[in-house]
């Protein structure tokens, strides 16, 4: 389980931001997380909440927006979004595709700041 | 009254030190003329074995080798790769399940990285963790042994996918295990279309000569680019 780095690095960002701005108080982070990210999402928010203790992030919260995996079909041309991770085709024509557009991100977007 | 919280745009990715230190990694390797391979499996797929057998054969080529490896506790599979008379050095990761850019980074400290030409680097067994972490490695292998399930791709489709090849390990011993190759090079190609599957055992060496001529291509075709370049540098 590696969440729990992955948890302290981004508490570790987002206090960085804070002193950035001020040192503002942070009350939530909002993070963009990718099937193929190799990033449990219930183990991150266990995680946040134990690596938060003690740090000015503490009482805040993550906010996790799950975002598919989206593929190039090479036989429609189009872009197309993934059913399920265990199987790298095509939605419409079934046509296999290992081009992977998105679906790896793990990626801080906003910070929900106090006042 | 307290003041509604705003939201402010950030934009950043979580793993963007691991990645800009893994990207200077592949710069020095390119530099020194060195070619890095990783290999990740679950505990126990033979990645030791496999390793092993590799680093003889390509001593015995003439080709200067090393290996770092990765392991959470003890330094039982550094002291075996020792065996192959090349330079091997243990990362103890302690209890993080995964390698990462830094600790390799750390590791190479004392070694002249142009005097090699290939490095390998063994993970920690798991096949989850290692993921999300770019090593600045050339080419990455996930082993799959016969003793496994042949669904495990199904299972980890991740790691399958940020892998370059796969080497299905312990082919001699299909058959004891009922090891269906069928299923398990489907399993392979659901979630990895087009993925280059090598058969191979460490312990008879059947399938060994086709990887290593395959590995050595890999590194051949990729010192060209590098001369290519460095002279179009020059130019």
């Amino acid at each position: 389980m590696h969440e729990l780095s992955i948890a302290m690095s981004m508490i570790e960002m987002a206090t960085e931001e804070a002193e950035r701005r001020g040192g503002v108080q942070v009350s939530a982070v909002h993070l963009k997380l990718g099937p193929l990210s190799g990033v449990v999402k219930e183990a991150l928010l266990f995680s946040y909440d134990v690596a938060c203790e003690g740090t000015p992030l503490e009482g805040s919260r993550l906010v996790i927006e799950d975002v598919p995996v989206v593929v190039y079909c090479p036989e429609c041309e189009e872009e197309r979004t993934l059913d399920s991770i265990q199987k790298f085709s095509c939605a419409v024509c079934e046509t296999p595709t290992p081009q992977i557009l998105r679906g790896q991100e793990l990626e801080i977007v906003a910070l929900e700041i106090e006042g | 009254m307290s003041a509604q919280p705003r939201l402010v745009e950030v934009r950043q990715n979580v793993l963007k030190q691991n990645d800009l230190l893994a990207r200077e990694l592949r710069r020095r390797f390119q530099d020194a003329g060195l070619y890095v391979v990783s290999l990740v499996s679950s505990p126990g797929a033979g990645k030791t074995a496999f390793l092993e057998k590799m680093l003889s054969s390509l001593r015995e080529r003439g080709l200067r080798v090393a290996a770092l490896v990765g392991d959470l506790a003890t330094d039982n599979d550094a002291a075996r790769l020792a065996r192959a008379a090349v330079p091997v050095k243990q990362i103890s990761t302690g209890t993080v399940c995964h390698l990462d850019a830094q600790m390799i980074e750390r590791a190479l400290d004392e070694w002249s990285l142009e005097e090699l030409d290939l490095l390998f680097i063994e993970n920690v067994g798991n096949l989850v963790c290692p993921s999300s972490y770019d090593l600045g490695e050339n080419l990455r292998i996930v082993l799959l042994s016969t003793t496994e399930g042949e669904d495990k791709p199904l299972k980890y489709p991740t790691i399958f996918n940020t892998a370059d090849v796969c080497l299905i390990t312990k082919i001699d011993l299909a058959e004891a295990t009922e090891f269906d190759l069928t299923t398990a090079l489907a399993s392979i190609q659901q979630v990895r279309p087009g993925m280059k599957v090598f058969q191979a055992s460490a312990k008879t060496g059947e399938g060994m000569d086709e990887w290593l001529k395959f590995l050595e291509g890999k590194r051949k075709s990729s010192d060209e680019c590098r001369m290519m370049s460095d002279e179009l540098k020059r130019e």
